[in-house]
């Protein structure tokens, strides 16, 4: 995909997802921020794992070191008199700053790591932001750091809502962030990742420092995961250590396998079923008739329970996730337009395959390259 | 003095334990090449099951048999039932699987059991005991070092003395050559999960008292720190786990007598990042075969 067809997509996915949020109620908009936000993180991770083979457990401090990076700056701002759009671009700028500094530490610790112990590292850096929180006096330890209120600018008061104006704010630094990464992806730089995650030492033969590649991959990873902590504070006006745990990380990590790891349109589901799936379980067990206490318990659990077992099946069964799913039955149609005019064997055949409704890509263990092979007939050794 | 010696004495007895749970992991990835993040998920389903036998029973010794048991069969299980499906091509994806499993595990035990911490008593005095008017270490804390350094020593023989464990590191160093010579590599990296996993949960049983209580991710921050002793002892390395848990044991206990106990995670973390930075295979791992 050449660089101007990404911008025009970019642009009119964001037009279109300005025009939907007209359709939705408040909630609907808050919770499409939200998921705009986990957008940023979780198309910065698949780039990362997917594209350059390095695993991070550790999404959600980034998140946080941006988060924090944008309501020290916005405070500081605010007292020195600097309000609106300049604040908000500022401190953005900063997140993504505070995020990529963090990044490019670790990512110079990546580039030595492989596999396990690079995860490890992510995984202890997680655990210790509470730590870190608490001792370090201006991040107010578990209280966090609440920034000033950011309403919607004047000449729009008439015509928006609060949760709506909040939602295109995300959703623009969303778009910005995908875009930013879907160039780099398709540009020479996502062709060295690849490069380097396949072969090192191929790539290295073929003239690409294996361990600027892997390091600039992590930067780029986590100044979108900084944006999407920005964004996370901007929307809840605070950031604290609560809201970035071990779990959003492994979270993030769900979100990106299940959408397909590598993917941006992977990364964009995994990111909306992030928000959609526990509230859509809170719903159901609200409908069933359960005594309060069970309830409570299911509240949290529940989505998790799902979460999980989504990874394990799809990990063992569909590394392609549900974007590699997608592609593999858009795949199996193209394949079967090609197929002969149905002769008495075809005829009898094709039906075989469409009549599972989900088809075979959708079935764990089908997906990835034997995928389009299934879409041909398959002639069985007794039709002579 | 009194108290440095007291932080000693606790932080080697803690020392002992993650030194005995990062041992679970030397195993499985020596066995296998997976480092079982799951390892603290799969530990605490085996303390659930010990409290649970020592209160029907009211013995905590049929409850610690219990919990070695359980943690065994959780191994088993989840060796056959999940990480067989670990591609060997990506070693991400065993990874991934464990991260699943923790998620999988952590919330069905919160569905059964609620999150909230269920204190567990241990089964000697806490006090410490005094050795010329100095406090050092309570009676639980020997029980504490005994039984791990027992476990351990007792792995140690099982590797070394017999048929079984030459058949267990033949299988991991060599599975080729040594299905060839007709060791079922298969059942035997069942065997290094099933023995890795019960040493785990006895681990985190030993470790629960001293902590908060009982409670789904009671194992977490343990799993933490014995990653980092692992790493730290080289991942490859039974001898470097037991010296590396021990460092990591009273470093962390002296951070938390005289710095505080938030300061903990981010001791670990430095010491973590210190060591991958100036080796990254870890201080006591062989020699990695080059490269490129």
């Amino acid at each position: 995909m050449n660089a101007r067809r990404t911008l025009l997509l970019a642009l009119g996915g964001l037009v279109l997802a300005i025009g939907l949020t007209f359709l939705l109620d408040p909630y609907r908009n808050y919770q499409l921020a939200l998921a705009a936000a986990y957008l940023c993180a979780t198309a910065g991770l698949t780039v990362l794992v997917g594209l350059s083979g390095q695993l991070s457990l550790g999404h959600a401090a980034l998140m946080a070191a941006g988060g924090y990076g944008y309501a020290l700056t916005s405070q500081a701002l605010t007292s020195a008199g600097v309000g609106g759009v300049p604040r908000f671009l500022a401190a953005t700028v900063a997140a993504a700053v505070a995020a990529g500094v963090l990044g490019l530490l670790l990512g110079l610790a990546g580039a030595r790591l492989h596999g396990p112990y690079l995860a490890g590292l992510t995984l202890t850096l997680v655990v210790a932001v509470p730590a870190v929180a608490a001792s370090v006096g201006a991040l107010q330890g578990d209280r966090g750091v609440r920034i000033e209120f950011e309403g919607v600018p004047g000449p729009l008061k008439a015509l928006i809502a609060l949760e709506q104006w909040q939602a295109w704010v995300a959703l623009a630094v969303a778009a910005v962030a995908v875009t930013g990464l879907a160039l780099v992806r398709d540009g020479r730089t996502g062709l060295r990742m690849r490069a380097v995650r396949d072969d090192e030492v191929a790539a290295a033969l073929a003239g690409i420092a294996p361990a600027r590649v892997k390091v600039l991959a992590f930067v780029v990873s986590s100044v979108t995961a900084g944006l999407g902590g920005a964004v996370l504070t901007f929307v809840t006006q605070s950031v604290s250590p609560g809201a970035y745990t071990v779990s959003l990380s492994l979270l993030l990590l769900v979100a990106v396998v299940v959408g397909g790891l590598g993917s941006l349109l992977g990364a964009a589901l995994g990111a909306v079923l992030l928000v959609l799936l526990p509230w859509l379980v809170g719903t159901l067990t609200d409908m069933l008739p359960l005594p309060s206490q069970v309830t409570q318990r299911l509240d949290g659990t529940l989505p998790l329970l799902v979460f999980g077992s989504l990874l394990i099946v799809l990990v063992a069964g569909a590394p392609g996730g549900l974007a590699g799913a997608l592609t593999a039955a858009r795949d199996r149609r193209r394949a079967r337009r090609r197929l002969p005019a149905p002769g008495p064997t075809a005829a009898r055949l094709v039906p075989t395959a469409g009549d599972d409704p989900t088809g075979p890509a959708a079935r764990p263990g089908s997906v990835g390259p034997t995928a389009t092979r299934s879409g041909e007939p398959v002639r069985t050794p007794t039709e002579g | 003095m009194d108290r440095f010696v007291f932080l000693l004495g606790t932080g080697l007895a803690r020392g002992t334990l993650f030194a005995l749970f990062a041992l679970a992991l030397v195993l499985i990835w020596r066995a296998t090449r997976i480092v079982n993040f799951a390892a603290g998920a799969m530990a605490i389903v085996g303390v659930y099951v010990g409290v649970a036998v020592t209160g029907l029973t009211g013995s905590y010794w049929w409850g610690l048999v219990a919990t070695v048991l359980a943690g065994g069969v959780v191994g088993l299980v989840v060796e056959r039932g999940v990480l067989r499906f670990a591609s060997a091509r990506s070693p991400l994806s065993g990874v991934i699987l464990a991260i699943g499993l923790v998620i999988v595990l952590q919330s069905l035990l919160g569905i059964a059991f609620g999150q909230q911490h269920e204190p567990v008593p241990a089964p000697f005095s806490d006090r410490p005991l005094r050795v010329g008017g100095v406090p050092v270490l309570s009676p639980y804390d020997v029980f504490v070092v005994v039984v791990a350094l027992g476990l351990m020593a007792a792995l140690r023989l099982l590797f070394v003395r017999t048929t079984l464990g030459l058949q267990l590191r033949a299988a991991a160093f060599a599975p080729e050559v040594a299905r060839l010579l007709g060791v079922r590599v298969a059942r035997m990296r069942t065997v290094g999960w099933v023995l890795a996993a019960a040493a785990a949960s006895l681990a985190a049983m030993l470790a629960v008292p001293k902590e908060l209580g009982l409670n789904p991710h009671a194992a977490d921050m343990l799993f933490v720190y014995a990653f980092t002793v692992a790493v730290v002892g080289g991942l490859d390395s039974p001898g470097g786990a037991l010296l590396a848990g021990l460092t990591v044991g009273v470093v962390m206990s002296l951070v938390t007598g005289y710095l505080g106990a938030t300061l903990a995670p981010v001791a670990v973390l430095a010491l973590l990042v210190v060591v991958l930075l100036v080796r990254p295979s870890g201080l006591f791992a062989q020699a990695e075969t080059r490269r490129a």
